[in-house]
């Protein structure tokens, strides 16, 4: 015998309340996974932005372009790598419902500063020959099962008509974080579209990005950028390509701070109801306690049997709400995505969130054993030999 | 002359109840020889548990010393007191108190636990305990599977199993029939005779206490008769 076994037969005296109480974690655990799972698909994209890149765009919103000819004088400035452009093309496929994200681009510089979206050397020859092409990434094209040769109709918002757009190759991303949602379109061919039908908005880019060289020297090079092109009719405001993305997280910010707050609540209930779970188990055994101390047991061992208690009820949970939450996960995706489209791409469990949610309920085990070790450690022995629980 | 095995000097002791101070023992002074059965009887509140309390550390003097086994008991800190009651006090108490989730011979292991014995050591010594009690063919019962005569004696067996210095019995018989208590009477008054054990023993029980070598009456706070020959007190 151990004091392991002195703590699993503990355990066993009310294996009902140790069940509830067990089945209470694994039910929080899956809800802080899935809403940790949510918090980390809104700053996905925060985390797929590399450090080398800026994005410049006009300084008085995104949805007010900047002219083509910014371009070259971009592209000559000190520090400045390379140049890209794209726009927000914002066409609906079927229905609203269908969303997902559409870049008109410049396709052979583009494809050179974003080396995270990797397709075949004939794919990008492919897309380079023809100005209804696309690429499309690999989870989009698994969604709706498209393949290379696939014609995708899309209805125009911000630019007005029925557009087709041939698949001619289908990209995947070179990390875990890249999006493979993205619809990539020729930048040219919409151009040539809306120099027909609105020739005054003809020749302007959605934003730039710049690959520097450096990327310790991106704030000199973005104000210099800024600079350049103050006092302009379209003045620019240059920032880091994850000050950008954390600009989207920004909007939400609202959002994600009410889900924080609710998974550090979520968190509190676990403590507070295994806390009560042992404060009861050691009030019931106030005199078998007593006794052990009667034994020769010091105060280092009755804190193990609590803590072991405590360990045991809430790894019992976690691993519980740890095993619901791969399949409660794939659930949650499918229904986001059904109702949201490709809006949260980045839905999947990722280990780090059962490595949080497991030191998380390890914190909770530890926390929720202080109220009552504080009830051993201040116990009066010859007091608590005559306690009649 | 040998060390007592126990021994208060001049040991005060009072309790609160409320803001009223309650005093239970006044000035008391004890010396146990090693190798005495010691009865102490005397009415609720006499102060007679207190005594069995203060010999094992569980609770401290307010005035005096109390010294038993080699130790003085009254200046040590709580962690040292644990090691020194492991090794040298055998505690018996009138409601058993065994864990009722650990059956008769994990009981017994217990105290066992604290010590540095592989557990096939500890397994030989928890036969021959619950053997000495005739409860050799129950270790593998629960409490609740036993009479309170038998469970009385797996306390017994858990008491001596590390063998201690000195037992401390409370009312060990108080809550058994007359043939339990007759049982467990005998078997500690062999513990005292064949091991030379120091046993105190506190019960209201006179046939009990007549198993012992000496009684020591007790009321207020102090020895009032003397029917002990072996123990001097104040």
């Amino acid at each position: 015998m151990t004091l392991g076994t002195l703590i699993t037969r503990n355990l066993r005296r009310h294996l009902s309340r140790v069940s509830l109480t067990a089945f209470g974690i694994a039910t929080v655990i899956l809800a802080f996974n899935l809403i940790v799972t949510t918090v980390r698909a809104w700053y996905a994209g925060v985390e797929a932005s590399v450090p080398n890149r800026l994005i410049v765009r006009h300084a008085a919103s995104l949805s007010i372009h900047l002219p083509l000819a910014y371009r070259d004088r971009l592209a000559s400035m000190e520090g400045v790598t390379g140049v890209t452009y794209a726009n927000w093309f914002g066409g609906v496929y079927r229905d609203a419902k269908g969303f997902f994200p559409q870049f008109a681009i410049d396709p052979a510089s583009f494809l050179d500063l974003h080396a995270e979206v990797l397709v075949t050397s004939d794919e990008r020859q492919a897309f380079l020959s023809d100005r209804r092409g696309c690429l499309i990434g690999r989870r989009l094209a698994a969604q709706y099962g498209w393949k290379v040769g696939d014609v995708i109709p899309l209805k125009g918002t911000l630019y007005p008509g029925d557009w087709e757009f041939v698949v001619r190759g289908i990209y995947r991303g070179s990390e875990a974080s890249s999006d493979e949602t993205w619809m990539l379109i020729r930048w040219d061919h919409m151009n040539e579209h809306r120099q027909q039908l609105d020739p005054d908005r003809a020749g302007t880019v959605g934003w730039y990005v710049l690959r520097i060289a450096d990327p310790a020297r991106a704030g000199f090079i973005a104000r210099s950028v800024d600079g350049a092109f103050a006092n302009s009719t379209a003045e620019t405001r240059t920032e880091t390509e994850q000050a950008f993305q954390m600009g989207f997280v920004a909007m939400s910010g609202a959002i994600i701070g009410a889900l924080k707050v609710l998974a550090i609540a979520l968190n509190a209930i676990t403590l507070l109801v295994l806390a009560n779970t042992l404060v009861m188990a050691v009030r019931e055994r106030t005199r078998e306690l007593a006794v052990l101390r009667t034994l020769g047991f010091r105060s280092s061992h009755l804190v193990t049997l609590v803590i072991g208690e405590a360990l045991f009820i809430a790894g019992l949970g976690a691993a519980l709400g740890m095993a619901l939450t791969v399949p409660a996960n794939h659930l949650y995706a499918s229904f986001v995505a059904a109702k949201l489209g490709n809006l949260f791409p980045h839905l999947d469990l990722h280990p780090s969130v059962l490595v949080l949610s497991a030191s998380v309920t390890l914190c909770i085990a530890v926390c929720a054993s202080t109220i009552p070790i504080t009830a051993v450690l201040r116990a009066k022995v010859a007091q608590d030999l005559r306690h009649i629980g | 002359m040998d060390q007592p095995a126990i021994e208060f000097r001049r040991v005060s002791k009072s309790y609160f109840r409320g803001e009223q101070e309650v005093p239970i023992l006044h000035d008391f002074s004890l010396s146990v020889p090693a190798g005495t059965f010691l009865a102490i009887m005397g009415p609720s509140g006499s102060g007679k548990t207190t005594i069995l309390n203060l010999i094992a550390g569980l609770d401290r003097p307010d005035r005096g010393s109390i010294h038993a086994a080699g130790l003085t008991v009254s200046t040590q800190r709580d962690a040292d007191l644990a090691r020194w009651r492991a090794r040298h006090i055998g505690f018996v108490f009138q409601f058993y108190n065994l864990i009722p989730v650990l059956t008769a011979a994990e009981n017994v292991e217990l105290p066992l636990l604290l010590s540095k014995l592989a557990k096939r050591e500890r397994s030989k010594h928890v036969q021959a305990a619950l053997g000495l009690v005739g409860l050799g063919d129950r270790m593998q019962h629960y409490p609740r599977q036993l009479s309170g005569g038998q469970e009385q004696r797996v306390g017994i067996a858990r008491a001596i199993v590390s063998d201690p210095t000195i037992l401390l019995a409370d009312e060990p018989t108080g809550n058994l029939d007359r043939d339990s208590a007759e049982a467990v009477m005998g078997l500690l008054t062999r513990l005292h005779q064949q091991l030379k054990k120091t046993i105190l023993m506190v019960t209201h029980d006179p046939r009990a206490a007549g198993y012992a070598q000496d009684i020591l009456h007790f009321d207020k706070g102090r020895g009032v008769t003397d029917d002990a020959r072996h123990v001097d007190h104040a």
